[in-house]
């Protein structure tokens, strides 16, 4: 009970030194209204003084033994001399950390309003504009109907996952379960997957051009389209998975060496089943990017208003049609409309990689 | 002596099994590999040609984009600088924004509004760059026109919409590198006196500059590779850049607009300023991983 005490006389005594500290050179202001600041965040006034004692913690560099005893003791005396404190000095506070807050709260403002903006631009415009007119099975130059261009995605997409999700899911399988320690290749591949995730999607759709369309001699076509996507989401899909394995505990693997499993099936058996969550959140989110995309494709799958009968058809996606629609500047209801859809579908798709992420640390 | 050589043949049956597998997995592997030397020997040997055939300083330093001249001239300079123009505007609207708004994610966001606002800001990244250049064409333009007056389609236009765009990029990196700053230099700060914002601006978010300077070298990456957005909304105006308020053109422009009817030396100088954007491209992306492995150190 002696050391009890001795800290309670110690912390009185800071308590009294940092008044006289505001009073003297306000530097202690600017320590409250941290306090004052905090006090923010948290919903329960009882809080504050938890917060009042790890500064006091601070101040005095008290051993851990005894922060116990200081959260004890803040629970009676200290609330009214904080709340006392607190009022009298946060008008003291130095005009350049009242800027500082200002351009904090600004600027997390400016970007909650450009998001809002947007989304509320688009749905609030969107809305009038959807007529059952735009939904006919055939499109014609007057209703614009975005059912052929949607079937294109859907077609366009599943094209893309088919090439793109095994050779992703092979190479994360190869890089985390088959790579020995110190392999060169794993640190080759991992450059490459980064030079690929950096490169623009114009870039791609040249390269697309020139390889699939041109020198392949697929043309502009749903399959040279999907050749070249597939590409783009590659680096995508391969670190999600490379995440996802990595993340299932190893204890997994030996159980299933120790039950006589050979490696192929314990990565198809055990390790792959419980990364699933993780993989298809990385195939979701690459399917946002494949509905998104346009600049890849105008040169690689084409602008062809029909649904595409086969694959060496063209065709556009709704991404493609937007811009069209936006270029001629005729149609700017149907535009806006399309945008909405267009819109609601990422949004849709995020929502639900998200979900799935979140499924993936429940584990 | 029947039941171990059949154990023996299964026990075959699935060393095979493991090898073949082990071999496609190693393929797989490769692909990445084989896509990136495909990407580099398609565009270097479409574009490097009519880089010699035009003279690569009258290529890269001419001021003159004139395909349909005769005889036609091809310098793309004015592209060039467009794309610096605009990228370089983008960095000045969206990065003090971005950093301090991952600062404000970071230190500042109390619990409930965060778990609104985290996944908010994802969204924004994944909003299509045709929805983005829409919004501009349709908001942004007409605002600007009425201010400032011109078409409205200009480098300062375009400068906000990449600036948004490349936003979410900018906050989930630097939002990362500034939760990583250890809890012990905030609490040290607050421990010598200082406020909240002082610690939060001068002691934590100094600590966390590497992680800070790569997300802008990835912003940077992302604005200089925008495409669609751009196209809609910067006018496009193949000339020097003439002022803020001034349309201009930029590489990805130059490719997207022309590419459609583009032949012979015409689409390989189109070809080649794709090259052009890739080297630029590689080399941000190389800064970007330096940057990286420095964190990592």
């Amino acid at each position: 009970m002696m050391k009890h005490a001795k800290i309670k006389m110690q912390m009185q005594r800071i308590q009294s030194q940092s008044v006289q500290l505001d009073s003297a050179t306000g530097i202690n202001a600017q320590n409250f209204s941290k306090t004052e600041n905090m006090s923010h965040t948290t919903t329960q006034t009882t809080n504050i003084n938890a917060q009042n004692s790890s500064k006091t913690e601070n101040m005095s560099h008290t051993t851990t033994q005894t922060t116990d005893i200081i959260a004890q003791n803040s629970k009676t005396p200290l609330n009214f001399r904080n709340g006392d404190t607190t009022k009298h000095h946060a008008k003291s506070r130095p005009p350049f950390d009242i800027f500082l807050s200002i351009i904090t709260y600004g600027a997390a403002g400016l970007t909650i309003l450009a998001l809002i903006s947007i989304i509320g631009y688009i749905i609030i415009m969107g809305i009038p504009n959807l007529k059952p007119s735009l939904f006919s099975l055939t499109y014609t130059n007057d209703n614009v109907s975005i059912i052929p261009a949607l079937i294109t995605t859907i077609e366009m997409t599943l094209l893309s996952l088919v090439i793109a999700v095994p050779l992703g899911i092979f190479t994360a399988i190869y890089l985390t379960e088959y790579a020995k320690r110190g392999n060169k290749l794993v640190g080759l591949v991992r450059v490459t997957a980064e030079t690929l995730s950096g490169i623009p999607s114009i870039v791609y759709g040249l390269f697309g051009m020139l390889f699939f369309v041109t020198t392949l001699g697929l043309g502009f076509s749903l399959i040279a389209g999907a050749c070249t996507l597939s590409i783009m989401i590659l680096p995508l899909i391969m670190r999600t998975t490379e995440e996802a394995l990595i993340s299932v505990p190893d204890s997994y693997r030996e159980g299933s060496f120790g039950l006589g499993a050979g490696r192929l099936r314990t990565v198809f058996k055990i390790v792959l089943p419980a990364a699933i969550p993780g993989i298809l959140s990385g195939i979701i989110l690459a399917v946002g990017r494949i509905v998104g995309e346009t600049a890849a494709l105008i040169y690689t799958a084409g602008t062809a208003t029909d649904i595409p009968m086969s694959v060496t058809d063209s065709a556009r996606t709704l991404s493609i049609h937007m811009y069209v629609l936006s270029n001629e500047g005729i149609h700017t209801g149907e535009a806006y409309a399309t945008a909405l859809i267009l819109l609601v579908m990422v949004i849709g798709i995020n929502a639900l990689a998200a979900f799935a992420a979140k499924k993936l640390t429940k584990i | 002596m029947n039941y171990e050589i059949k154990k023996m043949k299964t026990n075959m049956k699935n060393n095979l099994k493991e090898n073949i597998m082990h071999a496609i997995f190693l393929i797989a592997a490769l692909t990445s590999i084989i896509a990136v030397i495909l990407i580099c020997v398609f565009l270097f040997a479409n574009g490097f040609p009519a880089i010699g055939k035009i003279g690569i300083f009258k290529f890269l330093l001419g001021k003159d984009w004139s395909p349909t001249d005769i005889p036609a001239v091809y310098g793309i300079a004015p592209m060039v600088l467009g794309s610096l123009y605009v990228t370089a505007g983008a960095i000045l609207f969206g990065v003090p924004i971005g950093i301090i708004t991952a600062l404000f994610m970071a230190r500042y966001c109390p619990n409930r509004l965060y778990k609104i606002i985290k996944p908010a800001f994802d969204l924004l990244a994944g909003i299509p760059s045709i929805v983005y250049g829409f919004f501009g064409l349709m908001v942004l333009v007409p605002i600007t026109q009425n201010l400032f007056g011109g078409t409205g389609k200009s480098i300062f236009t375009a400068s906000i919409l990449l600036g948004i765009m490349i936003l979410p990029t900018i906050i989930s990196i630097s939002e990362a590198a500034i939760r990583a700053v250890p809890e012990s230099y905030y609490e040290g700060a607050l421990g010598l006196g200082a406020s909240h914002n002082h610690a939060a601006y001068s002691i934590v978010l100094p600590a966390a500059r590497s992680g800070i300077f790569a997300s802008v070298a990835l912003g940077i990456g992302r604005a200089i590779g925008e495409t669609m957005a751009v196209v809609m909304i910067a006018g496009n105006q193949a000339r020097m850049p003439a002022g803020v308020f001034k349309g201009v053109r930029t590489l990805t422009a130059n490719i997207v607009i022309e590419m459609g009817y583009a032949a012979d030396l015409h689409r390989e100088a189109l070809i080649a300023t794709g090259v052009v954007l890739f080297v630029f491209i590689l080399l941000i992306n190389l800064s970007f991983s330096l940057m990286k492995r420095r964190i990592v150190r």
